[in-house]
Parts: structure tokens; sequence; C-alpha cells
């Protein structure tokens, strides 16, 4: 078997990424119904989402904006004239028998996203181009019931909610990526975490990946060095989360290029990422063109949005992410290689919100960074999926700061908080956490250490300063931990005739 | 307009899930080439200077603003429905695919 960086010398790979967003709106793309995650089920349907006979679709307006939103942000070209697309195919995740989508005339084209990703020879910018960005509709979500593992294949029949068919969806598809060489998986997780930056900047999507709002299907291809032509491609779908995008695009190289290097093809087909071995399996084969008989969707109007409203909602776009990033450290005087490091584990956001809570922007980086970042890494989540928010962290660092918790006991709130006991004053009464800062209860402690340890307190007041370590550390344990270290020191040596 | 064959019936059918026998695939055959025989004088009518289109309306962005609108209950959302349980529609087996 060849070494990752093997494969890399043989062969070039070719990323192509398609990501669902499903957009926050009210109501469903079509029809009126609430679009709550969550809700019982189909209790948030009607005719219209139900493909009810003579039922009609009704555009919503906002779902429109939010694309145009998407696509100005993503450097697209806006469509003076488009239309909406049936797609045609039998499965029961749509009532109606066909999704609504656009197909060869679709609102955005020709796009780029840049893509900083901080190499070993430096940070690097790889320009990720857009081809489209459609408006569609979800579709709704199935049960399979008396398969051994929820899946499909061997299940007796299947329980549909079409709660979620209907909800504006929009897909975002690159054009092929080369050039990201051996970074291709790195890339393809940067990549989706800066469209969901951007997209949660645009406040068109909750871009909640583990609830299923935003959706990423990852195309790898490894074509032999110097073929000039690329190799067949799989597609893993529904990837959902960060980490499983990187994982899954390294697991295809592997697999693509151990069936190369067997001498046998790589077949083209759609295939599932599996969370716990990191590995996807083979799903439907897409050998046989599919045919899904697109054809203009006659129940709705083209949209031809005009100049004016073009130039209207391209004024309403927020600072772009990178731009917002390099304002941000210059505000906080951060040094690049901390800045990267700060990108790289997605932790710009939470600590700016910290500062904004009244944080130190130092003191919120090293919260972040460190120990809340150690622990997202235990638990192999997002920083931002942990339990802990940014106004938690900023009340952790003003009781530091106002000498209520010493650096030790404040990593305590923080666990107590991420172990979900609660806010950081519950953790505290909790937990019993206090500083010891009553200086007659540390001066009976410290005379305590010191009538049990006469020989120490003896050798300190003959001058050797670092036998009173062994001192401190009995006041500290008398106090439990919640005494400042530093200030035991100042007293015991004050005491013992060492100030 | 070129005839349909049984071999593009039965492409349609196999899309379709429908299982047909070889007989009912050659009526079937001459039966689509009737009505898209029918269906295609349209075009003998329609000159160049005609726009193809998908509407007879001449208007656009025809929209709604995003509010909410009752929906059904379940109960009467799954009224029509040949079998339901725990408030979703039931569906047979899904046959050869995997989503
Ligand atoms: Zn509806």
């Amino acid at each position: 078997m060849l070494s990752y960086e093997e494969i890399i010398e043989k062969y070039e790979p070719a990323l192509g990424l398609e990501v669902h967003v499903e957009l926050g709106t009210k109501t469903k793309m079509f029809c009126g119904c609430p679009t709550e995650f969550g809700a019982e089920p189909n209790t948030q349907v009607c005719p219209v989402c139900l493909g009810m006979p003579g039922a009609l679709p009704f555009v919503n307006e906002r779902a429109i904006e939010s694309t145009i939103l998407i696509g100005l942000a993503l450097n697209c070209s806006i469509a003076p004239w488009s239309r909406f697309a049936r797609k045609n195919y039998f499965y029961p995740d749509m009532p109606k028998n066909f999704q609504i989508s656009q197909y060869d005339e679709p609102i955005c084209t020709d796009g780029y996203l840049d893509v900083e990703y901080e190499t070993p020879e430096g940070m690097k910018t790889f320009r990720i181009e857009i081809e489209r960005v459609h408006m569609e509709e979800d579709t709704g979500k199935s049960l399979h019931v008396g398969g051994a593992t929820g899946r499909i294949h061997g299940a007796e029949y299947s329980l549909l909610d079409y709660n979620r068919a209907g909800i504006p969806l929009v897909e975002i598809v690159t054009k092929t990526v080369l050039g990201t060489e051996s970074y291709a998986p790195q890339i393809a997780k940067a990549y989706v975490k800066e469209l969901r930056d951007i997209l949660r900047a645009l406040g068109v999507s909750d871009v909640k990946m583990e609830q299923g709002s935003l959706r990423c299907d990852a195309n790898i291809s490894l074509s032999p060095r110097g073929s000039g032509k690329l190799g067949t491609r799989s597609e893993t779908k529904n990837v959902n989360s960060l980490r499983s995008v990187e994982r899954a695009i390294t697991s295809e190289m592997h697999r693509h290029a151990q069936r190369l290097e067997a001498g046998e093809r790589v077949v083209q087909e759609t295939r599932h990422f599996q969370e716990d071995s990191g590995t996807t399996r083979s799903g439907r084969s897409k050998e046989q063109a599919e045919d899904y008989r697109y054809f203009p969707e006659p129940d709705l109007l083209p949209v031809a949005p005009s100049a004016e409203w073009i130039e209207q909602l391209r004024a309403q776009l927020p600072e772009r992410p990178s731009a917002h990033r390099a304002r941000l450290q210059q505000l906080w005087q951060v040094p690049d290689k901390e800045m990267a490091a700060m990108i790289n584990a997605g932790v710009v956001g939470v600590v700016e919100e910290t500062v904004a809570e009244g944080a130190d922007p130092t003191k919120a980086r090293t919260w972040w960074l460190g120990e809340i970042s150690r622990v997202a890494n235990e638990r192999e989540v997002e920083v931002v999926e942990m339990p802990i928010t940014p106004k938690d962290v900023a009340e952790i660092i003003a009781l530091v700061a106002a000498g209520d918790l010493t650096d030790k006991l404040a990593r305590q709130v923080v666990e107590g908080v991420i172990a979900g006991e609660g806010n950081p004053a519950e953790v505290i009464a909790a937990r019993g956490i206090k500083v010891v800062s009553d200086e007659g209860e540390l001066v009976a402690a410290i005379e305590r250490a010191i009538a049990a340890q006469p020989d120490t307190a003896q050798k300190v007041r003959d001058g050797n300063i670092p036998a009173a370590g062994a001192l401190i550390g009995a006041v500290m344990k008398d106090t439990k931990g919640q005494a400042d270290a530093a200030r035991v020191r100042e007293l015991l040596l004050g005491l013992l005739g060492q100030s | 307009m070129s005839r349909i064959s049984n071999e593009e019936v039965a492409r349609i059918a196999h899309l379709a899930r429908l299982e047909l026998s070889a007989n009912e695939i050659a009526e079937l055959a001459g039966e689509m080439e009737a009505i898209l025989g029918a269906v295609a004088r349209v075009q003998e009518a329609a000159k160049s200077d005609v726009v193809p289109t998908s509407h007879p309306l001449a208007l656009v962005n025809v929209t709604r603003p995003d509010v909410v609108r009752p929906s059904l209950t379940p109960e009467s959302a799954l009224s029509g429905a040949p079998a339901s349980e725990e408030n979703r529609f039931r569906v047979p087996q899904i046959l050869g695919e995997e989503a």
C-alpha cells in the first residue's frame, strides 16, 4: 500500500464540493409552512408541500433574496433571468414524485471563494471557483423500519415525515479544484468552514452541520501525474461535520490509490461516510447516467431580478470574513502565527464575542485556544460546538481579574461548565470554589504549616528560599487549592523574615 | 417524429419502477407514439418567430412574503394516506435505492 506521500507523488487529486444549505427563512420555499427544526412529524405540512393535486407553489421572496446574497458574497454573476425546473424521480422523500430545482438556468454562476490555509511553508491562499449556486427544495425525512441498522437495505417498510420537504435549499457547486496537492483534504475542510462563516455572517442560515442545515457532498478523483486527464470520481454524500469532510477525502484518496495501484478501476458511484471507522461504503452506482427528465416548472414564473434589486442586496453584504479577520488581528495586535492558529481552530468568532462581553483579547484567546480547544480535541468536536459560551468565558476572565478566582480555580470552573454543571456562578456555588483571600485565615494556615514542619521553616529562615515550596504546598493543600499561591508565598516569606 | 422503440418504453418503465411484459411494452410503444404524434402537430403551427415558453403569462418575479401560514394538522395530513404509523406516512419497502 502506498503511503500518503507516495500517493501525492504518483497522482494528482482533483476535488469537487457540493454544499447544500437550508435557508433560515421562516417559511418553506413554495408554501407558508413553518420551518422549525425538530417539530413533531408532519405538523409543518400543507397541500402544497404534500404535493396534493391542484395545489400550486408560490415562491418565497426572502429565499430568492438569500440566494442572491449568497451568490454576491461568492463573487458570482446573478442571472438576469432564471427558471425553476422539475427534477423527476421515484423515491418517497418527495410526495410530488419530483423536486423543484433549477437545471440549466441557475440564478448565480461563475464565482469564487478564496480560502486561506496555513501550510508548513506559511499562509497560502487557494482560490476555489464556484460553478453555480441554485435554489431548490429540501426533501422529507425517511425512517426505515425492520432493517438491522436503519438503512434501506433489509428494511420492511419506511415511514415518512414531510416537515423538511419544501424547506428552501441552496446548492453551491464548485468547479473541479486542482492544485491543492497534498492539502486536498485540508483545503476541502477549510473551504466548507469559510463558506459556513460567510453564510453565518450573511444571516441566511443557521449553518448547523450536526442538524443538517449545512451538508457537504465531497467528490474526489486521482489522476496519474502527466496523464493530462481527470480520473474517475467518487461522491461521498452528506458528510455532516467539518472534520468528516477532511477524513472522508483522505480515506477516499487512499481507497482510490489502492484500486489504481492494483490495476483496478474506480467505479463512479455515491458513497456514504461512516463516522466510526472514518471510511466510506458503497452506495448507488452512477455508471448509468441518471435520467431525471428535467423540464421547466410550468407552475412557476421565471425569476428575473432587476439590476436595482441586485444592487440593493449588494449594499446589504456584511464585511467579508477574511477582511473582518484582518481588521480584528490589527485591533487585537495578534501575531500572524497566533492568528493562523485561531483561524485553523475556528475560534475567531467566539473570541470576538468574548471580547464583546468585556474580556481582554489576549486572555479570551488563551482560554479558547488552550483549555477549551484541548477538551474539544479530546471529544473530537469543533471548538464552537463546546457547551460553553463566550459570555461564560468572559465572566470567568472577569472573576480572575477581580482576584475572585486563581487561574487554577478558573480552570476548574471552565471544566464544570463544559461538564454541563451550569453557568460559572452555578459551578462556583455547587463546587464550593472560592479563593481564600481572608488574610487571617491564610496566616493561620501558614502558621499551622510552619508548626508542622519546623525543620523546613528553619531552612527558609537560614536563607534556603527554594525550601519554602514544601510549606507553600502544605498551605495550598490545607486550603484545598483555593488560596492564591503567590500571596501565600509572599506572606510565608514575610513571616520567616525573608521578604 | 421518431418512432418510440420498445427499448425506450422499457427504459422509461424502469425509471418509473414499473414491471411490464413484452406485450405491454409493444402495446404502449404504439400508444405513446400516437400521443406524441398528436402533440407534435403543435410544432407545425409554431413559426420561427414564436419564442419557446414554459408559461403563457408574461410575468416574472411573482413572490410571496416570508410569513407563516397555518399548516394542516397531522391527522388531516395523514387522513388520505393508505397507511400511517407514528404520525408518519407509511410506504412499502423501497427497492434498489440507497439514499
Ligand atoms: Zn406546506
